[in-house]
């Protein structure tokens, strides 16, 4: 095609074989509507920012008379009352806490700990793909699935030890009730097996980043694979562990439906394992669909506490993980 | 510091090299032990999957005949029946959150990607997106009952649409951005040089390029979407008739059914909660498996 402009006769007529040709100037409609695609972009970009913007305002409108009505009591007292209108919400702040610290240990723990496998060369290359698919589908089952699935498979799973728990060590505060059905270890569990992935993924993007020049150097003293591990590959992706942690805390913040059915939705707080307790959004999902328009108030106050709590620890996660990569980058 | 230490120990080891491995040297030993605790962990890490994959079709597979995907759920402690109207309902609601999500989340990309660059306005809708990803879904169903069902006055799919819209559009974005990113600059210049205007740029060469990138991030975003709960549970609601084609009534959705059916009394429900766990799952895997396949195609050829 191109070449119909090399050969186009030469002549005074230029013009007119440019013109015929593949290339040419834009016509004045094309212009115009560059002009208006490029707004349009424009806007949609900014519409992305304004949803967010939206999100916090619309729900912060909503619970502005509830907000005026409880004040800061609305967080110090542990009533939660529609006939008498008398709310408060430390229990599930509380709970939110509770159960998301304890699915950090263990979801964290064994979260790096499949990290390490899956990038430190302890299982051939293809293997350790396998596998990382595997744990990707593992956050791809809905969370209501493993609502169900703890009804029926971890709460009966977990009641018999539970209980033997409870007879020998219940002076422990940790034991020191029994497990009824839903409570705050079954939830907890269900909770660390769905912030995994999340940590799991980031945190081997950490390790994967650690210059490989750094291990070998290690290898070349002598040390063994767990010295490397320790002192060499950990220490230096521990800034994008971190991130991946508190990311998953994020996450572990925000999960509902798997606390929902599991939490057991008791209006209570109790350090024991096996006691029922609640959480800010099962709090949300269980009173939402049927409450009248001072609950729904109340509830909208509630959302807002828990947009700030999980705002903030997300801006934080993000933060931590950017610096980790600048850091990383400056290694290598 | 980690050098130091790991200098004195490699001397103080032995003076004559040796490659022997035993387990009477305490390091590696240790080393062992370690490697199969880990080994342990990670197995427990990936129990739950198949635990869950094998209850699954355990219970799951026992419910599944022609009727379940023809007759509507039943009422309590009735027997028969099926779940069509919650698959019927899942798909719309999904469909219409693509519909709202897909625009939004296209142009937000085409705009990172071609007009932002580094500017201060694009790190600002980069970071509200990368927010957006951590937003609980349920606020997200919080947001879109105070915009849609307190403004019309009633639960509606459109509503539950939106909610779920909002937590496709920031992975939509992201993904479709590093698609229209990974295109080469060389076919833009080659396009440019022919008079080309940047709108015909991104509309002719580097979309249709980016197209499985996009895709990919689509689908991943409806995998997501589609066994989403709390954003339905006070937008669409549940409904136990089939779908009319009027999106501002209720509708029913396999999600809300399973937590719905999962507390019931009744041995029937139970079980149509594990069949419609089952299809939901099924759904969710295969989306899953196309977008790693669609990913992965790029690689391969170079």
């Amino acid at each position: 095609m191109a070449d119909s402009t090399l050969k186009a006769p030469p002549g005074p007529d230029l013009s007119e074989a440019f013109r015929s040709s593949v290339s040419r100037p834009p016509t004045a409609w094309q212009k115009g509507f560059d002009v208006v695609f490029r707004n349009l972009a424009h806007a949609f970009g900014i519409l992305v920012v304004l949803l967010l913007a939206g999100i916090v305002l619309e729900v912060m409108r909503h619970a502005g008379a509830a907000m005026g009505t409880y004040g800061l009591r609305f967080l110090t007292t542990s009533t939660w009352d529609a006939n008498r209108a008398d709310f408060g919400i430390l229990p599930e702040i509380l709970g939110t806490l509770y159960t998301s610290i304890l699915a950090l240990f263990i979801g964290g723990f064994l979260g790096i700990t499949v990290a390490l496998v899956l990038s430190q060369g302890f299982v051939p290359r293809r293997v350790e793909l396998v596998l990382k698919n595997v744990i990707e589908l593992l956050a791809a089952i809905p969370s209501v699935v493993y609502g169900l699935w703890g009804i029926f498979v971890l709460v009966p799973a977990v009641r018999g030890p539970s209980g033997w728990l409870n007879e020998h060590f219940g002076f422990f505060p940790l034991f020191s009730t029994r497990l009824s059905g839903p409570g705050i270890l079954p939830a907890s569990l269900v909770l660390s097996i769905m912030i995994l992935p999340t940590v799991t993924a980031i945190s081997r993007e950490a390790m994967a980043a650690v210059p490989k020049r750094l291990a070998s150097a290690a290898y070349g003293l002598g040390a063994t694979r767990w010295e490397v591990i320790f002192r060499v590959v950990l220490p230096t992706s521990v800034g994008g562990i971190f991130g991946a942690l508190v990311l998953g805390f994020g996450r572990a913040l925000g999960e509902t439906m798997a606390l929902a059915m599991l939490v057991g939705n008791a209006n209570v707080f109790g350090l024991s394992l096996f006691s029922p307790g609640n959480t800010l959004a099962a709090l949300l999902a269980n009173h939402f669909p049927e409450a009248g328009k001072v609950e729904v108030g109340a509830l909208m106050y509630a959302a807002v506490v828990l947009m700030l709590i999980t705002l903030t620890v997300n801006a934080l996660g993000s933060f931590m993980m950017l610096r980790a990569t600048r850091e990383l980058k400056g290694l290598s | 510091m980690a050098n130091a230490t790991m200098n004195s120990q490699v001397a103080g080891a032995s003076s004559t090299v040796s490659f022997r491995h035993s387990f009477a040297d305490r390091r590696t030993l240790g080393n062992s032990i370690l490697t199969g605790l880990a080994v342990v962990l990670s197995l427990i890490a990936m129990f739950p999957l198949f635990s869950v994959l094998y209850m699954l079709l355990v219970k799951g597979a026992a419910m599944l005949s022609p009727t379940l995907f023809t007759e509507l759920t039943p009422g309590a402690g009735m027997d028969g029946g099926g779940i069509s109207n919650a698959i019927v309902g899942t798909l719309v609601v999904v469909l219409v959150a693509t519909t709202l999500a897909l625009p939004l989340g296209f142009m937000g990309a085409v705009y990172l990607a071609e007009y932002g660059g580094e500017s201060r306005l694009a790190t600002v809708v980069r970071f509200a997106a990368k927010v957006l990803t951590g937003l609980p879904s349920i606020l997200a169903g919080v947001f879109a009952y105070a915009l849609v069902v307190v403004t019309t006055g009633s639960f509606s799919a459109l509503a539950g649409g939106a909610a779920m819209a909002i937590l496709m559009v920031p992975t939509v974005m992201l993904t479709s951005e590093s698609a229209l990113r990974a295109v080469p600059a060389k076919m833009k210049m080659a396009a440019f040089g022919m008079g080309a205007t940047r709108a015909q740029v991104v509309l002719k060469i580097v979309t249709p390029t980016a197209v499985p990138g996009i895709l990919t991030g689509v689908m991943l975003a409806l995998a997501r979407a589609m066994g989403e709960t709390a954003p339905l549970l006070f937008t669409a609601l549940f409904s136990d008739y089939m779908f009319e084609g009027k999106i501002s009534q209720p509708i029913a959705s396999l999600s809300v059914l399973i937590y719905n059916f999962a507390g019931s009394p009744f041995e029937h429900q139970v079980a149509l909660a594990w069949a419609a766990s089952l299809v939901l799952v099924a759904i969710v895997l295969v989306l899953n498996v196309v977008a790693q396949i669609a990913t992965r195609r790029p690689e391969e050829h170079g």
